[in-house]
């Protein structure tokens, strides 16, 4: 169906339409990296605070008959629930609250680590940073604790992480 | 609804008529907004392929990679990388343009749904193609856009630990992630063009290629721009700082600002919904559209004319069950069918000159059958009695002439009327000429309405309007809504010209014979 192209008598057509071809293209150019737009404020940094990890697993001993009626390979001396207990987190900046929270275990059973990612945007300046957890609800108080002092420059990114091999909270 | 999309058809017709003039009606660009994007696409192919063979997958080495394609090497794939990027952009318009135009133009509810449902997806695909595109980079945008991507996949609550943690600083940043993506920019991308292709499959030959004068006008200005404007990266992505003002690409990122501006769930919701709608539209309301096309096997010997000329492919030719000493004859799908009685006008059995009997032709549409279009044209003929120029006008139901006049017999597409049609009305004296009067050459409601016309007219394409027909007494207009004013001219001036022409020698008036009522297929 595609008729051969006559190009005799199509200059005027080449050249006007491509002038407002090229006007379109420029526009959208122009349109692919302008206006700029103003992610974070000036003079403020991003702290992030993000990690996984695990909280305890409820379990008590077996008595002497349940241990009696396992095959002996079987016979752990503890049961365990599948459900892990949340994790509690709090993070104050110059001793004012900014997160606490309460992070449930991932999975369907709850059998996974519990894991948070939030963003708290504060001015550029100094701050003192201090970190609780709590991983086994059956401990009053807190399991881990720690303590930063920190010189945030403006647009820089600080994540608090915490390492649970050694059980200790970090910043990267 | 019907008034805002009246409304926007007519500011598309409007633009396009100022576009003919550029460009020509033949190629005008957003009469071939479908066939550019096609264009598009194969433009993003080409200048991807080549970018990739200087382009280093690893995140360490990407950006180094693409500075010096970009710089040292400007002149090819400093080009190609523009080349890229603009056409992904153009293509974001031309998608958009060319979904408003077939709304405006109501070619995507009723039979036409599947294109449009199609189309839905399509949009998703083009999004999520340039959103890879950009992560490849690995510039300050890029590192923006894998945050912000990231933190709103992590509200869904999928992934084992929040993939937002591979971003979080230099030493969280992981090279297999980076491989994902270079994954992901090409297989998405050969998804899109799966679906482009699907998206086509209920048209008949669907234009996928722009004509060579708006291809090379295309290719022309997006390589001057890529010249003059070219694409640059916004400084290599460091996790330690992030970006505070960026250059966003408002085609394909636009979605950003907005991601970080209103709470996820707004987002997934807004998505969700707008989607559905989308998705939707062909049903609410649905089209109310004739029945299907129906053949008379008796009738009918199997030519196929019907099967070539029908815009929708929904016409095929089977192997003969009636006994009938032919090979095939022809079936309708009528989920496809979309009414526009094109089939009619191409078979060769549809002819207005009888002796007496029913009037039956191979293929008809149930609700506007050939004896019912013969019959109106007589009594159209009667309004025009005692003029001088008597002008008869075969429209169609989406160009100029699509209101009800005296004289003027309006049909779904002109190309349903047909050639023997103009032949009966001007030899039997029902008028001094025929005026078709179409919808704008540049586009045909029907998709092939106006070049079929013009072919059997040239006597190019079967059937052909016979020799014999004074070619002085026929007029086509091409006139899209908003061209009222010319098709009156236009039809006006036809008027003085036959009313100065001598009667026509060779034509008779109907005998008694030929004035009896028609029996439809239906009525008997
Ligand atoms: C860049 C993406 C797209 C491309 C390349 C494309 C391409 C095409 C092409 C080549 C045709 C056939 C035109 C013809 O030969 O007459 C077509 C028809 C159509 N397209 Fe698209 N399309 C795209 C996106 C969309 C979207 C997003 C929608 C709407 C949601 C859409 C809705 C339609 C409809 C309804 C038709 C049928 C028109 C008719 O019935 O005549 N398309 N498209
Ligand atoms: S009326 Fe005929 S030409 Fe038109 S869509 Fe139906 S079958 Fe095809
Ligand atoms: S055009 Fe008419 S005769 Fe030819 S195949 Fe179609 S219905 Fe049959």
């Amino acid at each position: 169906m595609t008729a051969r192209t006559d190009w005799r008598g199509r200059g005027r057509h080449l050249a006007l339409g491509g002038a407002l071809s090229l006007v379109v293209v420029l526009a959208a150019a122009a349109l692919s990296a302008w206006p700029a737009w103003q992610s974070l404020p000036p003079d403020t940094a991003l702290l992030r605070l993000s990690f996984t990890h695990s909280g305890v697993r409820n379990c008590r001993d077996r008595t002497e008959e349940e241990l009696a009626k396992l095959p002996p390979n079987m016979r752990n001396s503890q049961i365990c629930d599948r459900r892990r207990a949340p994790v509690r987190v709090e993070m104050d900046v110059d001793g004012q609250t900014v997160i606490a929270a309460d992070l449930p275990p991932s999975g369907l059973a709850g059998s996974g680590p519990s894991r948070i990612y939030r963003r708290v945007e504060l001015p550029a300046g100094s701050y003192h940073l201090t970190l609780r957890m709590r991983d086994d609800p059956s401990v009053a108080g807190f399991t881990q604790e720690a303590a930063f002092d920190i010189d945030l420059s403006p647009a820089e990114s600080l994540a608090v992480d915490f390492d649970a091999t050694t059980g200790r909270f970090f910043l990267h | 609804m019907t008034a805002l999309r009246a409304w926007v058809r007519n500011g598309f017709d409007r633009a396009e008529r100022v576009l003919d003039r550029a460009f020509g009606p033949d190629w005008n660009p957003l009469a071939q907004l479908g066939p550019i994007g096609w264009f598009l696409f194969w433009t993003v192919a080409v200048s991807g392929i080549y970018l990739f063979i200087f382009f280093d997958t690893g995140v360490t080495q990407a950006y180094a990679s693409i500075e010096w394609l970009t710089k040292d090497h400007w002149w090819h794939a400093g080009i190609a990388r523009s080349l890229h990027r603009y056409a992904s952009d153009l293509m974001v318009v031309v998608m958009f343009l060319h979904l408003a135009r077939e709304w405006a133009m109501d070619r995507y509810r009723g039979k036409r749904w599947f294109s449009w449902l199609t189309g839905v997806f399509v949009i998703w695909f083009v999004y999520l193609s340039g959103i890879t595109g950009y992560w490849l980079v690995w510039d300050r945008l890029a590192q923006y856009v894998a945050m912000i991507t990231t933190e709103l996949l992590d509200t869904l609550g999928i992934f084992a630990e929040p993939i937002a943690r591979n971003f979080l600083s230099p030493q969280s940043l992981s090279s297999r992630f980076f491989t994902l993506m270079v994954f992901l920019h090409i297989a998405i991308p050969l998804l899109l063009l799966l679906l482009m292709w699907i998206h086509i499959q209920r048209i008949t030959e669907a234009r996928t290629k722009p004509p060579r004068g708006l291809a090379a006008i295309t290719l022309g200005s997006l390589v001057a721009g890529s010249l003059i404007l070219p694409a640059t990266s916004q400084g290599p992505a460091d996790l330690a700082s992030l970006p505070q003002s960026l250059g966003i690409d408002w085609f394909l990122l636009s979605l950003y600002p907005v991601i970080e501006s209103v709470p996820a769930g707004a987002i997934w919701a807004g998505v969700l919904v707008f989607t559905l709608l989308l998705a939707g539209l062909p049903w609410l309301p649905r089209r109310r559209e004739g029945a299907a096309a129906e053949v008379f096997l008796d009738h009918c010997n199997g030519c196929s004319r019907c099967v070539a000329d029908c815009p929708y492919a929904a016409i095929t030719l089977v192997p003969r069950s009636d006994g009938l000493p032919f090979t095939h004859e022809v079936e309708v799908n009528a989920d496809r069918c979309v009414s526009c009685g094109i089939c009619m006008g191409s078979c060769p059995s549809s002819t207005p000159f009888r002796r007496s009997g029913p009037l039956i032709t191979g293929i008809d549409l149930p609700d506007r059958p050939l004896a019912e279009v013969r019959a109106e044209v007589i009594e159209a003929a009667a309004a025009l009695e005692g003029m001088p120029g008597r002008v008869m006008t075969l429209a169609c139901a989406h160009g100029a002439a699509a209101e009800a006049a005296p004289g003027r017999v309006v049909l779904p597409c002109v190309a349903m009327a047909p050639p023997s049609l103009i032949d009966f009305i001007i030899s039997r004296d029902l008028a001094d000429g025929v005026a078709v009067a179409g919808c704008a050459e540049r586009d045909c409601f029907n998709r092939f309405g106006v070049a079929w016309t013009r072919a059997r007219f040239e006597r190019s394409r079967d059937p052909y309007l016979r020799q014999r027909v004074p070619r002085e007494r026929v007029l086509t207009v091409w006139a899209g809504p908003t061209e009222t004013v010319r098709l009156q001219k236009e039809l006006g001036s036809f008027t003085s010209r036959l009313g100065a022409m001598p009667a026509f020698a060779g034509a008779r008036s109907l005998d008694a014979e030929e004035t009896a009522p028609a029996e439809t297929e239906a009525a008997k």
